[in-house]
């Protein structure tokens, strides 16, 4: 049953070094403020999961938290590349890691078998593409009724998954609307399940029956961070902070730079620093 | 009104894309196309987004495939599993457009590395969508500036299939879709071998000439027994492609 508490708890009982972390949001709701809890608390060899691994997983790898990444598209969104992941897979710093690299669908695929209590998933894809001669762990398999072949990719089981949500009740049941990216299946595929939130609120009074709600009993912490998915956004809270992006490219490019930005904005802050994004304080 | 020729090729990119498609939208340049499309002569047009934002109708061309202005604009808006395995992969959606960094002549794609994957030169983004947009859209146009570094003879890395080999190459791997039909760059338009799959020149934009585009192009580039002048842009086309981008450029400083 999920136990509210604040995030330096959440993420000092839940995460581990060493530990399989999803992280996940599909450009809406990324669970930045965990993340850098993450970060200030010093977590090491992490392999962590993302379809999209944007500035978060950046920030991480240039901060060493990182040994492996499993992945399906890596940049800045519409800017260019993660220099972090690219100083870290072309010369090893801050420290050599490992990828492995899939396409979205097996990637989705993967999560949804993860939910789904299956060891993998397949689907019909990557279809004269080269990632199968790179990554062992896409294989194939045969349809026993038609004798087609498709791709085979093992389910994700993180230890954890990390999200961030818009509001949870006081039962600790979790709300999430707008762009659903993989969150959900994220969620139920992992042992643990961190959520994030807008606001804790006294009862969710959602006008939909088939809103996406996951259950206090699929979450083991919640912590309420106002503005905690800043600079990615919270549908009906906040946008996206599209200059924020931007002005990451020079900053991410050169390792001092990074550094003195990750000490002054990350090290030396708390997950308090992120309210002056939230709807309260910032603009809805 | 003159024009950049980053503006041709998008409006070049805009003029196939009709009412009844159902447009896979990958970001970038075939954003910027697709949205030109719909404000202009393909209103009804149907744009997702893998982020699972169906029939989405944004006012400034987003920065990412998720910004809150695909969703707000959406019919509806599904899970990322969902839009990969009921629409994609479920057969729902007429075109893909997709981008690249490098591209081969039977219209391969290649945005994984550059050099050898264990020890790249750059490591770019990787595929994301692309293997399977590239595999299950009815058809797939892909849009790209020409260069020696992004024509390229022989690709780094194989990120999706477009003709393969070429010829029956698609086919022969159990693929029932068409494949890509259409290439549109800064200079011409491109479009398969009916046979070979292999690409030829079949449209030529104002003012550039045939041996430009050969120069500008990394393996021994044919032209289509008829090669046409793509017609200037329109004083409406290029009025609402500014505008748009006047609206994006504003939305995200």
């Amino acid at each position: 049953m999920a136990e509210i508490c604040s995030l330096e708890e959440a993420i000092a009982d839940c995460v581990r070094d060493g530990d399989r972390v999803a992280m996940e949001g599909f450009t809406h709701l990324i669970p930045y403020a965990a993340g850098h809890e993450a970060i200030r608390q010093g977590r090491k060899h992490l392999t962590v999961y993302r379809m999209t691994p944007d500035l978060l997983y950046d920030q991480m790898i240039g901060m060493g938290c990182v040994d492996r990444i499993v992945f399906s598209w890596g940049g800045n969104p519409g800017v260019g590349s993660l220099h972090r992941l690219r100083d870290a897979v072309e010369n090893g710093w801050p420290n050599a890691i490992e990828i492995e690299e899939h396409s979205h669908a097996a990637m989705a695929n993967a999560y949804d078998a993860g939910a789904a209590n299956l060891p993998f998933a397949y689907f019909r894809g990557y279809i004269g593409a080269d990632l199968p001669t790179v990554n062992p762990n896409i294989k194939e398999v045969t349809c026993p009724f038609t004798g087609e072949t498709f791709a085979a990719v093992p389910a994700i089981r993180p230890d954890v998954t990390i999200i961030h949500a818009l509001k949870a009740d006081r039962a600790g049941n979790v709300l999430l609307e707008g762009i659903l990216g993989v969150q959900k299946e994220a969620v139920l595929a992992a042992k643990k399940a961190v959520v994030t939130v807008e606001e804790i609120v006294d009862e969710i009074d959602t006008a939909s029956p088939n809103t996406v709600i996951l259950p206090a009993w699929t979450v083991t912490a919640i912590a309420e961070v106002p503005g905690g998915a800043h600079p990615s956004y919270a549908q009906g809270y906040y946008g996206r902070d599209n200059a924020y992006y931007i002005a990451w490219d020079p900053i991410g490019r050169d390792r001092d730079t990074f550094l003195a930005w990750m000490k002054e904005n990350v090290l030396e802050q708390g997950p308090e620093a992120f309210a002056t994004h939230g709807r309260k304080h910032g603009k809805a | 009104m003159d024009f950049t020729p980053t503006e041709m090729m998008t409006i070049a990119a805009a003029r196939p894309l009709r009412s009844d498609f159902v447009c896979f939208v990958g970001i970038g340049q075939p954003s910027a196309a697709c949205n030109l499309a719909r404000l202009t002569h393909a209103p009804d047009i149907t744009l997702i987004y893998e982020s699972g934002t169906i029939r989405t109708r944004p006012d400034v061309l987003p920065l990412s495939i998720g910004d809150g202005e695909l969703c707000d604009t959406a019919l509806t808006t599904v899970s990322v599993p969902e839009m990969f395995r009921y629409w994609l992969q479920g057969g729902r959606i007429t075109l893909g457009f997709l981008g690249g960094a490098q591209i081969d002549r039977f219209a391969n794609l290649n945005t994984t590395v550059v050099g050898p994957y264990d020890a790249p030169k750059v490591r770019l983004p990787g595929g994301g969508g692309a293997p399977e947009i590239a595999a299950h859209c009815g058809e797939i146009f892909i849009t790209m500036k020409l260069s020696p570094r992004g024509f390229v003879d022989r690709l780094d890395f194989f990120t999706s299939m477009g003709h393969g080999e070429g010829g029956d190459h698609r086919a022969r791997l159990g693929l029932g879709t068409k494949g890509p039909t259409r290439v549109i760059t800064d200079l011409c338009v491109m479009e398969p071998d009916a046979q070979t799959k292999e690409l030829a020149v079949t449209s030529i934009h104002p003012g550039v000439t045939r041996e430009q585009i050969t120069a500008a192009c990394g393996w021994p580039l044919k032209f289509a027994a008829n090669v046409a002048e793509t017609p200037a842009p329109s004083d409406e086309e290029l009025t609402v492609l500014r505008a748009l981008h006047e609206r994006t450029r504003l939305a995200h400083s």
